[in-house]
């Protein structure tokens, strides 16, 4: 939703700020959104793992990247080529938005593989995971518009949103590995015996 | 019997007397004549005796965008509008004239009465405020006067790309509520100073009070060099003169150029109630009086928070 907002930023400048700027952005995020609840959900029933979870977020942190790298001639490129600019900031968005939204939307059914033990309680997980993303989603906003755009350039809370997400990911793989190893010496001391 | 008379046409004739002057002395209350939701806003027109007011909110007194006298259409009736004038002493004869932000539309019929022959774009994002302005405020289109319905950030880099160029432009897009951000960045003015031909001139109307200002100034003064300001004895607007870098104004002596064109002026500009004498007067250039801290950071595109700026 952070990112979601400084995209009516980003797209601005070149394709104004009327009513359909929004709707583009909008539209862009919840079709990549869907589609990544569809394919997180699909990639789950494969040797699902907190590894790989976490290489999720990684890719996600990196495909935000080019919002902060090549925003700039995509824009242009996208407006000297459209003159319609509600096609044109339909079309900004997706090259900017869609890849790392999709990526991001992969997590939310990921999770719940991931939390769910028995079928009985996953209904409370999924709700917990909701409540958990939805509020996130809330506070991402608030902060953002409120205090991040006074106090930061847009590059740079993009670039901190990125960090954040590729340290999450890193944590993820780096607990994976250190449980299975743990796991596994305690199998190991468990043979000795 | 005589004195009877005296005594009532006495009471008559003071009774009657207070009569007038209670109903003259009522305050005119205003009448809600036309009221619209566009995309954008609430948009209000209100009639208060003689004068009608264009109305983006209702309740604050700060939303008037524009108001004119029925019986006096061609006179100006806000004070920073005036101020928007006193570019004509610096380039009196603009050809091209672009208008950002359309109000009633009253510039635009000004305009095109002091100058007929140049050619006016009035550009406004929300398409009802164009047409409230053709049926409520005597806004008029020919073949000199345009007005388009687009973002103004986006008319201006397409014009860029058409290789247009304007002699006058006119910023007036923020009103007192709201602030469009990326009508107010480094990035902005420096594409608006590539829309500038070599004398052309920027004239803006801006604020005056609120953290902005600082910000506003030094963002102005980082594309355009020094700039002129003009104010009126309220200080409650300013309007901000600036030039292309090469107009000639940078190397003379601005009252010199000023002298010549008052004369030329000072008459038909008095039939729209603007006394360009005060004008002049209330002229001053950020070369001898910056009046903002040295280290205020500009608003980019990257950094603009104008509206948080704002508020007080």
């Amino acid at each position: 939703m952070g990112i979601e907002l400084l995209a009516g930023r980003i797209l601005a400048p070149f394709f104004g700020s009327s009513v359909h700027i929004w709707g583009s952005i909008i539209t862009v995020f919840m079709l990549s959104l869907s589609l990544g609840y569809l394919l997180g959900g699909k990639l789950s029933t494969k040797s699902a793992s907190l590894t790989r979870y976490g290489f999720i977020f990684i890719l996600a942190s990196i495909t935000i990247l080019p919002v902060v790298t090549s925003s700039q001639w995509l824009m242009e490129a996208i407006f000297l080529t459209i003159e319609d600019s509600r096609y044109g900031s339909l079309l900004a968005s997706t090259v900017l938005f869609f890849i790392p939204t999709v990526i991001l939307g992969m997590l939310s059914p990921y999770s719940v593989r991931l939390l769910v033990t028995n079928s009985n309680e996953s209904g409370q997980v999924a709700g917990k995971l909701y409540f958990v993303s939805t509020l996130g989603s809330a506070l991402g906003t608030i902060i953002t518009s409120f205090y991040f755009v006074m106090w930061f350039e847009i590059n740079t809370i993009i670039v901190s949103f990125s960090l954040i997400l590729g340290s999450l990911g890193l944590l993820a793989v780096v607990v994976d590995k250190i449980s299975l190893n743990s796991l596994s010496t305690a199998t190991k001391s468990t043979c000795d015996v | 019997m005589f004195s009877h008379n005296t005594f009532n046409f006495t009471l008559i004739t003071t009774l009657g007397f207070l009569l007038l002057i209670s109903l003259l002395s009522q305050p005119v209350s205003a009448k809600v004549v036309h009221k619209e939701r566009s995309l954008y806003r609430n948009i209000l027109i209100e009639d208060k005796g003689d004068l009608r007011c264009l109305k983006f909110n209702v309740k604050s007194s700060k939303t008037q965008q524009s108001c004119f006298l029925k019986s006096q259409p061609e006179r100006l009736y806000f004070n920073y509008t005036k101020l928007l004038l006193s570019s004509l002493l610096i380039n009196p004869n603009p050809e091209k004239i672009l208008i950002i932000g359309l109000g009633g539309g009253t510039m635009s019929n000004t305009l095109h009465q002091l100058l007929p022959d140049s050619q006016i774009d009035n550009i406004e994002i929300d398409n009802s405020v164009i047409k409230v302005a053709r049926e409520y405020f005597k806004f008029f289109e020919n073949d000199h006067i345009k007005a388009i319905s687009q973002d103004g950030r986006v008319f201006v880099k397409r014009a860029l790309l058409k290789k247009q160029q304007y002699d006058w432009i006119i910023l007036d897009a923020f009103n007192g509520d709201y602030i469009p951000e990326h009508l107010m960045t480094k990035e902005f003015l420096e594409e608006i100073k590539n829309l500038l031909t070599p004398q052309g001139v920027l004239t803006a109307n801006t604020f005056s009070v609120s953290k902005l200002y600082d910000y506003e100034s030094a963002t102005y003064k980082d594309v355009f060099g020094d700039f002129y300001q003009v104010r009126n004895l309220k200080n409650s607007n300013r309007v901000i003169l600036a030039m292309n870098p090469q107009h000639n104004v940078h190397n003379a002596d601005i009252s010199a150029i000023t002298k010549a064109n008052v004369k030329a002026l000072e008459k038909p500009l008095k039939q729209f109630g603007v006394d360009i004498q005060l004008l002049v007067e209330s002229m001053s250039s950020t070369k001898n009086a910056e009046d903002w801290p040295r280290n205020t950071p500009v608003l980019t595109d990257q950094f603009a928070p104008a509206n948080l700026l704002n508020m007080k």
